[in-house]
């Protein structure tokens, strides 16, 4: 609790404690007003004083002149009528400020634990000079500087690893808690924290374009970009309050007029009551502060799940997807290629890798280095033994490894070498092998699938996604072989990019008015797409500025489950969000009619409007909690 | 020129009206506030000083909810 919270709650308690001490003094009239006035105007003499304020600055009809015309309404009719019950007026202000200590007290609590997630804000650099080092505000480092990272503290600014080793903790930026080994020459990223040893390393930013900055400021800016529900409940507000207070003049002077033309007794008293519960019933607080909480609570729980989430209105878009869009290179695949399989080979594997690796161990082609790569569980090629390397454009590679003549190409390849060999029914490339002009088998060679993949599309589903599609700008059989292992509906291949950008633009004709389109890339590639759809969901795009200036949602890793869950909190947090507005509304709607017929007095009023806040601020904190979804 | 300032409000109604109020002010482009971070973020108008700009701002701002503070 802070200061001003300390302040409010010393405030409550010495007025509760007055009421019930006052509960047990026998005096009657003035002198039992005047006492009253005592707690009265301890609990609520800011309201009273605002409310002044509010009306010579021209500000009606806000929540403390409701208040204050509410509450001294009934100070003045409990004295005018001689019940001397002034025990109602006190207590709905005392309610009214328990209730907004509450709320304040909540909120401030939420907005702790939500920018405790976000607390990756770096507070110093160790510049090196000289070999020494010193401690600096983190914007004074130029590119280029050497700074040292020492266990236990945050990476400030990205840049490259000069010299150490050290496990980095990424879980504050991707929510992923597998810590990330690095090593000399690999890149940092801000915002990370370094667990394990001491780094020198070289800035290759200026702080304010880190990764750190740019997360920061984007979470910072999320809750100003307002969703269409929280533009309502503004514009609600507007409409609402005056509406009411003109509702409770009428209330409070109508039936009266009415019953004195009759020649009945016009009851004033019973009349300014009703309506006076009317006003306070009105409050409008429990739409107003919880519907923008839950959006904060949801985007913020989406960020502790490595999703982030540029503003709320993406939010409420993304619950409302019924088309996904995907690339697949790097987004549904790994986008590395991988030996996936040998076949037809009577060698052994790795005696087979071992003539192929060393074959190939001088070219730089991908194919080449990923069946290096493949080999590197055996050993490293040693390139002393490899002689006569001849590389045929477009075909292959022959060399001599160890005096014996080896061939690895493909099919072009063989029969110009005159050798038989055996074709895949498999999809990706083929490399066939032959030793000693003896044909030996073949690797097949291709994309591999992130193993959450197929997982994540089947989530879609569930969540609701209608039709999921995948664009991509490779080969027919490749495409439609991945769309069907992952389960994927339909596929468009060999499009080049702008060919996605029309095909997004195709879908967008399909779906239904209210259907979004959310399309998920890898954002370097994808920045076209990623603007053209409803929603652009960039993946993996840690410490690529393009993919987090280009997409709505930015998934900092790359897992695909990640769209799926997004997915699943954007809908979470929205069932929130109308769950409050149809019970806040409803139950004001409700009491209001009780109010007006006379049928709820003060305390069921003061249960109106705070009761339903609190109910409706704890019901907005839910949207935080994401781990189950 | 953009410029983030952190502010004290209670309530997210009343950060809604401060953030009109801002809006209204002169050599104020567009302001946003952010009840939950709590900030205000200005675009001010070009060769407006964000100094006396600001001081207008918060005498907006204090019209229409006395307690609000920003810090400048």
């Amino acid at each position: 609790m802070n200061r001003k919270q300390k302040k409010m709650l010393t405030r409550i308690i010495v007025a509760t404690l007055l009421m019930v001490v006052l509960h047990f003094v026998p005096v009657t009239g003035v002198i039992r007003f005047l006492l009253y006035l005592i707690p009265y105007l301890i609990i609520g003499y800011n309201i009273l004083i605002n409310a002044v304020k509010g009306i010579i600055n021209g500000q009606v009809f806000d929540e403390n002149f409701l208040m204050a015309i509410a509450t001294g309404g009934a100070m003045a009719v409990a004295f005018s009528g001689n019940t001397d019950d002034y025990t109602e007026a006190v207590a709905v202000m005392l309610f009214y400020q328990i209730g907004e200590l509450f709320q304040s007290v909540a909120v401030g609590k939420s907005r702790k634990s939500i920018s405790a997630l976000m607390d990756i804000r770096p507070d110093y650099a160790n510049i090196e000079h000289d070999g020494e080092t010193e401690s600096v505000d983190p914007d004074e480092v130029s590119i280029g500087d050497v700074i040292v990272i020492n266990p236990g503290e945050k990476v400030p600014i990205d840049g490259v690893v000069e010299s150490g080793e050290s496990m980095l903790n990424t879980v504050a930026l991707t929510g992923e808690s597998v810590p990330r080994k690095v090593i000399s020459g690999d890149e940092v990223i801000s915002g990370c924290i370094n667990m394990t040893g001491v780094l020198r390393v070289k800035t290759t930013k200026e702080f304010g374009e880190s990764t750190v900055s740019k997360v920061l400021e984007l979470v910072e800016n999320a809750s100003s970009r307002k969703s269409r529900s929280e533009a309502f409940i503004t514009k609600f507000a507007k409409v609402y309050t005056p509406a009411v207070c003109i509702l409770a003049l009428l209330l409070a002077l109508l039936p009266p007029v009415v019953l004195m033309i009759s020649g009945n007794a016009p009851a004033w008293g019973t009349w300014i009551y009703r309506a006076l519960t009317f006003l306070v019933i009105s409050c409008p607080c429990a739409l107003v502060i919880s519907i923008p909480l839950s959006f904060f609570a949801g985007i913020g729980g989406a960020g502790k799940a490595g999703v982030l989430i540029k503003g709320s209105n993406y939010l409420e878009a993304l619950s409302k997807t019924k088309i996904v869009a995907f690339d697949k290179t790097g987004t549904m695949t790994k986008g590395v290629f991988e030996v996936n399989a040998i076949h037809h080979s009577d060698m052994d594997e790795d005696k087979l890798l071992y003539y192929a690796a060393h074959a190939e161990s001088a070219s730089s082609h991908p194919i080449a280095r990923s069946i290096v790569k493949a080999y590197s569980v055996y050993g490293t090629p040693e390139k002393s033994r490899v002689t006569d390397i001849e590389e045929i454009g477009g075909n292959g590679i022959t060399a001599i490894v160890d005096g014996i003549r080896v061939a690895v190409g493909n099919a072009g390849l063989m029969e110009r070498e005159g050798i038989e060999y055996k074709d895949c029914h498999k999809v990706g490339t083929i490399v066939h092998i032959a030793i000693d002009g003896k044909y030996q088998g073949h690797l097949l060679i291709s994309d591999v699938i992130k193993p959450t993949a197929a997982q994540a599309i089947a989530d879609l589903h569930r969540v609701g996604i209608t039709r999921t599609v995948m664009l991509t700008g490779d080969a027919k059989s490749v495409g439609e072989s991945v769309a069907s292992e992952l389960g994927i509906d339909e596929v468009r291949c060999e499009l080049l990019p702008e060919g996605k950008v029309s095909a997004v633009e195709e879908l967008l004709l399909e779906k239904g008015r209210n259907d979004m389109l959310a399309f998920a890339g890898d954002g370097i590639n994808d920045a076209p797409v990623l603007a053209r759809a409803d929603i652009g969901i960039a993946m993996g795009s840690l410490g690529s500025d393009a993919a987090i200036e280009a997409a709505d949602i930015v998934i900092m890793d790359d897992d695909p489950l990640k769209i799926s869950k997004a997915v699943k909190i954007s809908a979470k947090c929205m069932r929130i969000v109308y769950e409050n507005i149809y019970f806040a509304i409803g139950i004001k709607v409700i009491c209001l009619m009780l109010g007006a017929l006379g049928l709820a007095n003060m305390w069921l009023a003061v249960f109106a409007d705070v009761g339903v806040m609190i109910l409706a601020v704890l019901n907005a904190i839910r949207a935080l909690s994401v781990k189950k979804l | 020129m953009k410029k983030t300032y952190p502010i004290e409000v209670d309530c997210a109604n009343c950060a809604n009206k401060m953030e009109e109020a801002a809006n209204k002010v002169e050599g104020v482009k567009t302001a946003t506030v952010n009840f939950m971070t709590l900030k205000m973020s200005v675009e001010f108008e070009e060769g407006a000083d964000p100094k006396t700009v600001m001081k207008e701002v918060l005498k907006s701002c204090r019209k229409i909810e006395p307690d609000c503070e920003i810090s400048f």
